[in-house]
């Protein structure tokens, strides 16, 4: 059945003169002309008097905030690659959403954006918008109109954009650039210049030729801008999904207790060393070799926001019942690495009661905890800066009697791409403890 | 789970994971049928995007990272009307971001999840510090005052499941439902028994094709989706074939059922972990992170003699009235535990009556302790 109209009985509410019932025309023969099915095109309209137009057609709608509507566009497009989305904005729309604006463009997500383009807000009394020209008068400009007018289609044209069109709302050919941008796989602009008769006509004895002799004022060019073949973006997505189809979904990594462990109280164990010293990974595997004690274990870290520099501390729990409480201010434990790792755990070695351990460049420490000076020279092997932490750890806690050194080569045994270093490393923190 | 005979744990051979509430709340959405996220990076919340960019491909589902927040929501929302299940992940700022879009999806009636991590505010605040300074923000988070609800995990296994519940809720009543977590218990890893994940059964979407997609009278009735039939949906003040109205019958039947589909159903979403002694006359009241503490707390208060009941609220939005005053029978002393200058303890505050309510705060970065509850107890 061939569509006549996607129009339907409404009349349109635009005051006498406006351009934009004529733009919705063009829209409606664009549309018969491609016969797609109502229920296949959504029309997404933007705030202010272009976003009524959705009310005035057959077929889906979304009508969402002011400056939004590509975002909206965006996600139906990328849910349903299948749908025709057709995005009505005002130059208010695409200036307070000109981020969207710009990304739609960049990213080629294949919508086709018809901007209403009256150079004023025409809904909320006239004020001047970021396509209104220098000089011209409007209610929020009565001096002129300061600032430069925004070229909307270079800027999305030099960003990607796969078609670009500028015209008025009299280009007799407006429904068939229509039909090309939404034809096109892409990103599709076409910005319709028009004029507002309530506001910015009477403000600037504006008037039909004065559209063109604007364009031409400012340098502007008019008909097809930029037209380039590109990748739709919904599609790619798709495409590059397809390749990651099938690896491996997101998996935890499950530790059955294998081994009792004698601790009967909450040990809170701190690592203080510094970026690139595998701190955080060295306190994962005493705490999975916790669980595997039957012990329970919780892990915090702390590290500046640039990662590859600084400080790295970890602290981690040890506790023969569940760890409701997540604060570990106070350690019972301090493993001193590096001087980045000894100014964190500063605040706590003064007041120390418990072992601290160190290197032995930190052996004159200022703690009033019991300094075990563990030394890597000592090692069989060379210790690396990487399995300094996991050997230092691994010392101290068989040192102090909280985990077996069995269950520690077992925790790293679980990881095979590590686990000769790591082995390697638990041997070193045994031999540096004298407990090997 | 038995904390007194850890020999027992050893024998019943439980499986046991050590991972964060981040990865919790990811799995949730997954086995939820989350099939679309959008998001942008701001820490703590940006392991979760992360997370769902590497996932969501793999299971045949979309990700995406918009070019801001408002984008990001947005996405989610027409991605939804297409017959997605949504998720967004931010924190406080970025919740300021999506307030328009917040009352958009509740006016629209999108179902959609929103985590927040919360961080320690106002402004950029402490980005890797945990707070719980959001727990009015959302619920008064955008204009109108219409209501939403509000879940908060307070361990990791509950991230997970209350991710799904969320998810069930947001189906059900057909509206964005926020799921409140913190820096905390996003990102500190903790040993979580396999046994603990608590799944929730998957609710169908209800869709229908009956060319009317809203239906007012105070229930959520099933969505009309694009791409099979004509359907139209506004943000504005609508009939119920979604064109903008000004007539005030219809609009008073709109706004009334926005409230009333969730307000009359509260008993469906009241969630609270009580943990009850017959004897007590003090009451801890906390939710989130501090919930931990509180029952840490109450096992030290405990095992000294002290009695003492504790109401863990696992739905803080709509304000779980009922279920509280219940927990409140022959207590003459409520203590409210939260990690911001006094927020939820007003709404206790309201329905107290002669009883007497402290509130126990913390805002300096770090979270309240076990032995802060205590000094509440004689």
């Amino acid at each position: 059945m061939t569509v006549e109209t996607y129009r339907n009985e409404s009349a349109y509410p635009f005051c006498p003169g406006c351009g934009h019932g004529s733009i919705l025309d063009a829209l409606d023969e664009a549309l018969v002309s491609q016969q797609i099915d109502p229920a296949k095109l959504v029309i997404v309209s933007d705030i202010g008097c272009s976003g009524l137009s959705d009310q005035y057609f057959g077929t889906s709608a979304f009508h969402g905030l002011h400056g939004r509507s590509l975002t909206y566009a965006t996600g139906i497009k990328l849910a349903r690659p299948d749908l025709h989305v057709v995005v009505i904005m005002g130059d208010g729309g695409t200036g307070i959403g000109g981020a969207h604006l710009l990304n739609a463009a960049r990213r080629n997500i294949g919508l086709t954006l018809l901007i209403f383009n009256n150079m004023n807000y025409g809904m909320t009394g006239g004020q001047h918008s970021t396509t209104t020209p220098a000089g011209a008068i409007t209610s929020t400009t009565p001096a002129g109109n300061l600032e430069h007018p925004l070229d909307i289609c270079s800027t999305v044209g030099v960003n990607g954009a796969a078609y670009v069109y500028r015209g008025t709302n009299f280009d007799k050919d407006l429904p068939e650039r229509i039909v090309e941008g939404m034809q096109t796989p892409g990103f599709a602009l076409l910005d319709i210049w028009d004029l507002c008769t309530a506001y910015f006509v009477p403000n600037n004895t504006f008037g039909k030729r004065s559209l063109i002799a604007a364009q031409e004022e400012l340098g502007l060019a008019s008909g097809v801008l930029y037209r380039r073949e590109v990748d739709e973006y919904a599609s790619a997505y798709r495409a590059a999904a397809e390749r990651l189809r099938g690896s491996t979904p997101l998996r935890v990594r499950t530790l059955v207790p294998e081994s009792t462990s004698p601790l009967d109280r909450a040990v809170n164990i701190m690592v203080a060393g510094s970026a690139g010293g595998k701190v955080r990974s060295a306190a994962r595997m005493i705490a999975e070799a916790a669980i595997r004690s039957d012990l329970y274990a919780a892990q915090r870290d702390d590290y500046p926001i640039t990662v590859k520099t600084g400080h790295s501390v970890s602290q981690i729990v040890l506790s023969p019942r569940a760890i409701d409480f997540l604060g570990m201010d106070r350690p019972d434990v301090i493993v001193v690495l590096s001087e980045e790792g000894r100014r964190k755990a500063s605040r706590y070695l003064p007041e120390m009661k418990g072992p601290v351990f160190v290197v032995p460049e930190f052996a004159d420490l200022n703690t009033s905890g019991t300094v075990s000076v563990f030394d890597p020279r000592s090692a069989p092997e060379r210790v690396g800066k990487s399995e300094l932490a996991l050997a230092m750890l691994s010392g101290a806690v068989v040192h102090e009697g909280l985990l077996d050194a069995d269950v520690l080569r077992k925790a790293v045994s679980a990881y095979p791409a590590f686990a000769e270093k790591n082995l390697a490393a638990i041997e070193a923190g045994l031999s540096m403890a004298g407990v090997n | 789970m038995n904390l007194l005979f850890p020999a027992l744990r050893f024998q019943v051979m439980t499986a046991y994971e050590f991972t964060d509430g981040a990865t919790a709340i990811v799995r949730g959405a997954l086995d939820a049928g989350c099939d679309f996220f959008a998001g942008y990076p701001i820490t703590p919340a940006s392991q979760i995007l992360m997370m769902m960019m590497a996932e969501l491909p793999k299971a045949g589902g979309i990700a995406m990272q918009g070019e801001d927040e408002i984008a990001s929501i947005g996405m989610c929302i027409g991605a939804t009307m297409t017959g997605a299940r949504s998720m967004t992940a931010t924190s406080g700022p970025g919740i300021s971001l999506y307030s328009e879009n917040i009352g958009m999806a509740i006016m629209g009636e999108v179902p959609l999840v929103i985590v927040d991590v919360q961080r320690l505010g106002p402004s950029t605040g402490g980005a890797t510090t945990a707070a719980q300074g959001d727990v009015q923000f959302v619920r008064w988070g955008t204009a109108g005052g219409y209501p939403i609800i509000a879940l908060a995990p307070s361990t990791i296994a509950e991230c997970y499941t209350l991710t799904m519940r969320a998810f069930d809720l947001s189906e059900r009543f057909r509206c964005p439902v926020f799921v409140l977590t913190d820096k905390e218990l996003n990102l500190t890893r903790n040993t979580v028994a396999s046994e603990d994940y608590v799944r929730v059964p998957v609710r169908e979407r209800q869709v229908t094709q009956e060319g009317a997609p809203y239906r007012f009278g105070g229930n959520a009735t099933p969505m009309e989706l694009y791409g099979t039939e004509v359907v139209r949906f506004t943000g504005s003040t609508h009939d119920e074939e979604a064109f903008i109205t000004k007539d005030p019958a219809v609009v008073g039947r709109l706004n009334e059922h926005l409230r009333d589909k969730i307000l009359s159903h509260r008993n469906e979403i009241e969630l609270l972990d009580i943990d009850r002694d017959p004897r007590a006359t003090t009451v801890f009241v906390s939710y989130g992170i501090t919930a931990g503490a509180m029952r840490e707390a109450v096992s030290l208060a405990r095992a000294r003699g002290s009695h003492v009941s504790s109401v863990t609220v696992q739905s803080l939005w709509p304000f779980p009235e009922k279920g509280l005053l219940d927990a409140f029978e022959g207590i003459e002393r409520v203590v409210v535990a939260e990690l911001n200058p006094g927020l939820y303890v007003r709404e206790i505050e309201r329905i107290a009556g002669s009883r007497q309510v402290m509130g126990l705060q913390r805002i300096d970065g770090e979270l309240i302790s076990p032995v802060q509850f205590l000094e509440f107890l004689p």
